[in-house]
């Protein structure tokens, strides 16, 4: 039992650790994801798709306009966003940044991620 | 004959009523894969609450029709780590309507990156009587003889296990795979006994609709999930073992809850011939930052 007891315990502080060890994403996006361009954008369909597909996920953190919460929750119109390429944005989509609350949309089809990325372009 | 299926559909209503109750509440959200024994990497987002009830129903062979549900509070702690407590009860045919106990389990995602197989640790702690028949897994020897007695002589056992599962899951090309190895041992007494799960699903449509709509192809899921025991200690063996195929089914509505349903096929003379399992999920949008705000005197957040 006290074995057991133990294990459970190691488990729990290496995924502690493992959380407090997460840094800026923006440093690590690798070059062929930084150069790949968003295959939607300047489509109006997709923008319109993305802002259903926002509602549906991204709002409940960011606010209906992206403008974040001033605190945890980012926004999605600051400077820092506007000079990142949409292969940033999709990474960032995909990867989540676990450590700080944002969760891996790699769950979404890629397509959609993609609707997003021409949404949020056109709320910039 | 009739009285007995009137019977069973009167407990069934009890738990459809219970499912319905959850619908009314505020307009929320859920994203999970349609799964009902196999997990994937998908957490709960931190602060959001989840309650899904899964429920399995199945007619063993020498014993009564049954209907099982377990329901799921599921709460994300952090993004990489969900918690969960089920309350399990169960209604079999021409015997009774029992509560058979509690389940608690964490799972933690101890890699921050997404990569080509993502590992998450899953731990938990299960109180529950004998006569529990959710079935959420399959290990060691389990078999349909273990659900066919009375529910009195099934709850004259009390299992206080631990179980710990390493769940891979990757995401590729809108496809989800994943595996998950599962070690179950009883605290007091018996051998650690060992199953499995595999599944995989697909949208049916990638892209989004540029208008918000209920029935369209990408708020539908398909996939399989197979799963069942591979022996234990004593006999690290497949031999009566069960092992089930099961198709599955997931709709995601649009204000936040989630349908879903699995026919399961036994593979094997041990296995139930056949499971239908049905879940109904809702999900609660950044309760932990409402009640945080709540605490601290600020009411106007209005997330």
């Amino acid at each position: 039992m006290r074995k057991q007891i133990a294990i459970l315990f190691v488990m729990l502080s290496l995924a502690a650790a493992a959380g407090a060890l997460s840094s800026s994403r923006w440093k690590q996006i690798p070059a062929k994801d930084h150069a790949r361009a968003n295959p939607l954008a300047g489509d109006s369909e997709a923008t319109a798709a993305g802002a259903v597909v926002y509602r549906e996920h991204c709002q409940q953190c960011h606010k209906a306009n992206g403008q974040g919460d001033g605190h945890k929750r980012p926004s999605l119109s600051s400077q820092r966003i506007r000079g990142v390429s949409d292969g940033d944005i999709e990474w960032f989509l995909r990867q989540g940044d676990l450590g700080h609350g944002m969760p891996s949309w790699s769950s979404l089809p890629q397509a959609q991620r993609w609707q997003l990325v021409a949404f949020l372009r056109s709320i910039q | 004959m009739i009285l007995k299926r009137i019977e069973i559909l009167h407990r069934a209503g009890i738990c459809l009523a219970f499912s319905l109750a959850i619908l009314i509440a505020p307009a929320g959200r859920a994203q999970d894969k349609p799964y009902f024994v196999t997990y994937s990497h998908d957490l709960e987002e931190q602060g959001n609450l989840e309650i899904e009830t899964k429920s399995a129903l199945a007619q063993p062979d020498g014993g009564g029709r049954f209907g099982a549900t377990a329901m799921e509070l599921e709460y994300g702690t952090r993004a990489w780590w969900t918690t969960e407590l089920y309350l399990d009860g169960q209604a079999t045919g021409s015997d009774s309507t029992v509560f058979t106990g509690w389940r608690l389990e964490n799972r933690l995602r101890p890699l921050m990156r997404d990569h080509a197989v993502n590992p998450v640790f899953y731990v938990e702690y299960e109180n529950t009587s004998g006569a529990d028949k959710t079935i959420l897994e399959f290990v060691g020897h389990d078999g349909q003889s273990d659900l066919a007695a009375s529910n009195a002589q099934l709850r004259r056992e009390h299992q206080h296990e631990a179980e710990l599962k390493l769940i891979l899951s990757s995401n590729l090309h809108d496809w989800n795979i994943s595996e998950n190895f599962i070690t179950e041992k009883d605290l007091s007494h018996a051998p650690w006994e060992f199953g499995y799960a595999v599944g995989a699903t697909h949208p049916l449509r990638g892209a989004a609709s540029s208008r918000e709509c209920t029935v369209c192809a990408e708020r539908f899921i398909v996939g399989f999930e197979g799963y069942g025991g591979l022996g234990d200690t004593f006999s690290l063996t497949m031999r009566n073992t069960s092992d089930y195929l099961a198709p599955l089914i997931g709709w995601q509505l649009p204000r936040g809850v989630r349908f879903s349903f699995s026919p399961g096929f036994g593979l094997t003379s041990t296995s139930l011939a056949r499971v239908y399992r049905v879940g109904v999920a809702y999900e609660f949008d950044q309760v932990g930052s409402k009640i945080g705000d709540w605490l601290h005197g600020s009411h106007g957040g209005g997330r």
